[in-house]
């Protein structure tokens, strides 16, 4: 019962916090400069043309006037039409959304995989040389951003050792019949190891570039919970009754460290989402971020709100996920 | 070396691992060139929004449709779709003359009734055509035969220019009907060289080549466009063999690579400049003179843009119609330090205004004004440089509000100088930022005149007494640098487009 009262309640927190971003996104980008009429104005233009312009996509209205227009029509999900595409600004988005989503999933795992291996082997060779190496390759991956990790990267694989494709999706010349825009996941599904295959050689690298300062992060935090429990009585008692180190640590410790690092990945995965913006420009990678990016540059309002709006919606859905899972994994919280 | 059983399994693991990722292109031959783009399409209509004004973006358009007419690439015009042009005697009435046994992309024949329903869609106002003002020009527009015909509302010289101009595209009038402008979107067809086979937005474009194109079937049977919009890694892409041919990348970068592959460097059509605001300070005739012989040009050219770059005088390039080698504004620090005094300022007691760039939007912009100001220093200019965004760029001159001095690049790939000095200096143009009544009446007569020497000749004049005046300070024509794959020769463009038709094996 407190666990559905407490689901109801972040629903309703996060309806109030979408259309307050709605709010707040829509009065910003009206307000700070560049107008998207003076920017397709050609050589030549007249007042009267400047005019007829502005009034051709609505911005000759007031601000509240533009707002109740906007809130209507996204209230019957039109999110309005792209100003340089004169695309619907929901099927543009939308499009979009599974490819950000696959490479964030992909980043994510990687950096889970990286994160686990690192800090199970920080925690079997604890107070060790091999334990301060790892904590200065976790300092330097920590401190260097992602956009230059893809640079790196795409110096290292594409260029001195081309291995792995540094631009685009999937390989243009390949036959494309999708149902969805789930590229790597139907292509998996579907069996086509010549998609997936060539799908993941164009994702890897902006995914490793994303991974690496996450994995870190879950690197260090995996390892400290794990040292910090390795001195329980349990683990104690486990030792005495003769298991082996690994069994102790994956077994017995990793079960009980992993809850703060669950948190911490769900935190961490919004933030993740939002580097993608750069990482996809860097690797021309057709998701949200390029997206996002090409409407800021021509200041396209209704794309710019659009995007936003939905990555409001992902980092509040992750969120509740994060803090629902927490819960049912949680036996205090599941208890009361 | 011993080669153990354990190092050749590893080995080939490795190399099936490789395999299995799939080989990059430059490892599959050049029977599909690939470029690296530097600019994403977001529609593929040219003639609506703000990409039909991108000039970045005509490259793309023009390898799929054709404009009314033809530019080579030395920016002058050549029969196209249109073969014949021209006014009647009075310039009262246009005629041209469409070319026959055209096709478009879906097999349908092109005719005369493409032309008049693509002026008359580009003429009407509901379209949102950008460029709406000059196509408006023309009125009462008809086909007959393999002819199309129009009244003339208001003369404008330019007229036929614009037609290998923005927005000046030839589409499919019964095809556009049909499908309406989301199916065209989807699904575009024109004449030109190439035909659009797959288009993912912000990925890439492949095109295939047109056999019954009227100029000829273009050399590669395939070509895919990769939109690659971050400079270095384009250049990565030509390194690594990814693709074959990429523009707009540092001037470091090219002079790096262009030894191991085909390296282009052309001046285009593009200028740098600084927009002169007549507010303040720049009122007094002294400070303006003083602020464009302090500049030296050349050295910046050479020590920022690693000599890539045309130092220019007026608003015009040596490619344009208007240009005249013999109007000079020499570097003269001497000159500009006595024109400073003359109105009371020195090294001691500067004078100062504001002047505000972009930073990264062109090549070496900012550095470019961190150095003019450093000149300016020398000479008694004290000037405070302000970072904008191009966006607030344009919304800042649309109404009128630039500072003093204000840096810009200006396009104008047909070369007139109405689309040059006329539309940057003549007061009333909302791109205009000096807007003195002097040049407004110098300028208003040749909006209109007819006699095309006399045009060219007034349009001359205009541009020496704006150097003489230092209404504006021309600083360069950019170069654009193009690299391609060993087994590829390109054909550099004036205009800046980069056209893989004009592309060949070498």
């Amino acid at each position: 019962m407190r666990l559905i009262r407490q689901i109801l309640l972040r629903m309703l927190t996060t309806a109030v916090t979408l259309i307050g971003v709605a709010v707040i996104v829509f009065v910003v980008i009206r307000v700070v400069p560049g107008n998207p009429i003076a920017m397709m104005l050609p050589p030549g233009a007249t007042d009267e043309d400047v005019l007829r312009l502005t009034a051709l996509y609505g911005l000759d209205k007031s601000l509240p006037q533009q707002f109740l227009i906007w809130a209507g029509g996204v209230l019957h999900g039109d999110f309005g039409t792209s100003i340089t595409s004169r695309q619907p600004v929901l099927a543009l988005v939308l499009d979009r959304l599974p490819a950000t989503l696959e490479l964030s999933i992909m980043a994510l795992v990687i950096a889970v995989l990286i994160g686990g291996v690192v800090a199970l082997t920080g925690t079997r060779s604890r107070d060790s040389g091999i334990e301060a190496a790892i904590d200065i390759g976790n300092g330097i991956a920590l401190s260097i951003p992602d956009f230059l990790w893809g640079l790196i990267l795409i110096l290292l694989f594409g260029v001195l050792l081309p291995v792995f494709n540094i631009s685009g999706r999937i390989t243009p010349s390949l036959p494309l019949n999708f149902v969805t825009n789930f590229y790597l996941f139907e292509s998996i599904l579907r069996g086509r190891p010549d998609l997936w295959l060539d799908l993941i050689s164009h994702m890897f690298l902006p995914s490793l570039a994303l991974a690496i300062p996450l994995s870190a992060i879950i690197g260090q935090v995996l390892k400290q919970s794990l040292k910090e429990t390795m001195h329980l009585d349990y683990v104690t008692l486990s030792r005495t009754k003769g298991y082996g180190e690994n069994h102790v640590i994956l077994r017995e410790a990793l079960p009980n460290a992993i809850l703060p690092t669950l948190t911490l990945v769900g935190v961490q995965f919004t933030f993740l989402i939002g580097g993608t913006v750069i990482i996809e420009r860097l690797f021309s990678y057709e998701g949200l971020g390029n997206l996002a990016i090409d409407a800021v540059i021509n200041r396209d309002l209704p794309l710019i709100q659009g995007i936003v709006i939905l990555f409001a919606v992902i980092f509040t859905a992750v969120n509740l996920v994060v803090d629902l899972l927490y819960a049912v994994l949680n036996p205090r919280l599941r208890h009361g | 070396m011993t080669i153990t059983r354990r190092t050749l399994l590893k080995t080939a693991a490795a190399g099936a691992a490789v395999s299995a990722l799939g080989l990059p292109a430059g490892a599959q031959g050049i029977d599909e060139l690939v470029i690296a783009y530097n600019v994403n399409l977001p529609s593929w209509d040219p003639t609506t929004g703000p990409s039909a004004v991108n000039p970045t973006i005509q490259g793309l358009y023009q390898s799929v449709f054709d404009q009314f007419i033809l530019q080579q690439p030395d920016l002058k015009p050549a029969p196209g779709l249109l073969t014949e042009w021209g006014w009647n005697e009075d310039k009262t009435k246009v005629h041209m003359t469409v070319r026959e046994g055209v096709t478009w992309h879906d097999g349908s024949s092109f005719t005369a009734e493409d032309v008049a329903w693509s002026l008359q869609r580009a003429a009407d106002p509901a379209t949102g055509n950008p460029i709406q003002f000059v196509w408006g020009t023309l009125t009462n527009i008809k086909a007959e035969g393999n002819t199309v015909t129009a009244d003339v509302a208001q003369f404008d010289p330019t007229i036929f220019k614009w037609m290998y101009f923005l927005t000046g595209y030839v589409l499919p009038k019964e095809y556009y009907t049909r499908v309406g402008a989301e199916g065209f979107e989807a699904a575009p067809i024109g004449t030109g060289p190439y035909m659009v086979e797959k288009f993912e937005r912000d990925a890439y474009v492949r095109l295939k080549a047109n056999a019954n194109y009227w100029g000829g079937k273009p050399d590669f049977e395939t070509v895919t466009i990769k939109f690659v919009t971050d400079a270095a890694a384009r250049v990565a892409e030509v390194e690594s063999g990814q693709s074959h041919v990429t523009l707009e990348m540092p001037y470091e970068e090219f002079d790096r690579l262009k030894g191991a592959m085909n390296g282009y460097a052309t001046p285009i059509s593009d200028i740098g400049m600084i927009f002169l605001n007549d507010i303040d300070v720049m009122l007094d005739p002294n400070v303006r003179k003083a602020a464009v012989a302090a500049i030296d040009k050349q050295t910046i050219i050479d020590r920022l843009l690693s000599g890539y770059g045309v130092a220019i005088d007026t608003l015009e390039t040596p490619d344009y119609d208007a240009y005249d080698a013999s109007i000079k504004t020499p570097y003269d620090p001497q000159a500009a330090v006595a024109a400073l005094a003359a109105s009371g300022y020195s090294i001691d007691n500067p004078v100062k205004f504001k002047i505000q760039t972009t930073k990264g939007f062109k090549p070496k912009d900012y550095e470019m004004i961190q150095a003019i100001v450093g000149l300016w220093r020398k000479v008694g200019i004290e000037a405070e440089i302000e970072v904008y965004e191009i966006a607030k760029h344009y919304e800042l001159r649309a109404a009128d509000q630039l500072a003093p001095a204000a840096f810009y690049n200006w396009g104008n790939s047909v070369g007139d100088p109405t689309t040059s000095t006329g539309f940057a200096m003549f007061g009333p143009s909302p791109h205009s930022v000096w807007d003195s009544q002097d040049l407004i009446d110098r300028i208003g007569p040749l909006w209109g005149e007819k006699d095309e020497a006399k045009r060219i000749q007034g349009w001359k004049d205009v541009d020496r007494y704006i150097a003489e005046n230092a209404y504006v300070i021309p600083l360069l024509q950019y170069v654009q640098p193009i690299l391609a794959a060993k087994g590829v020769t390109v054909t550099p463009h004036h205009s800046g487009a980069l056209l893989p038709h004009l592309m060949k094996r070498a």
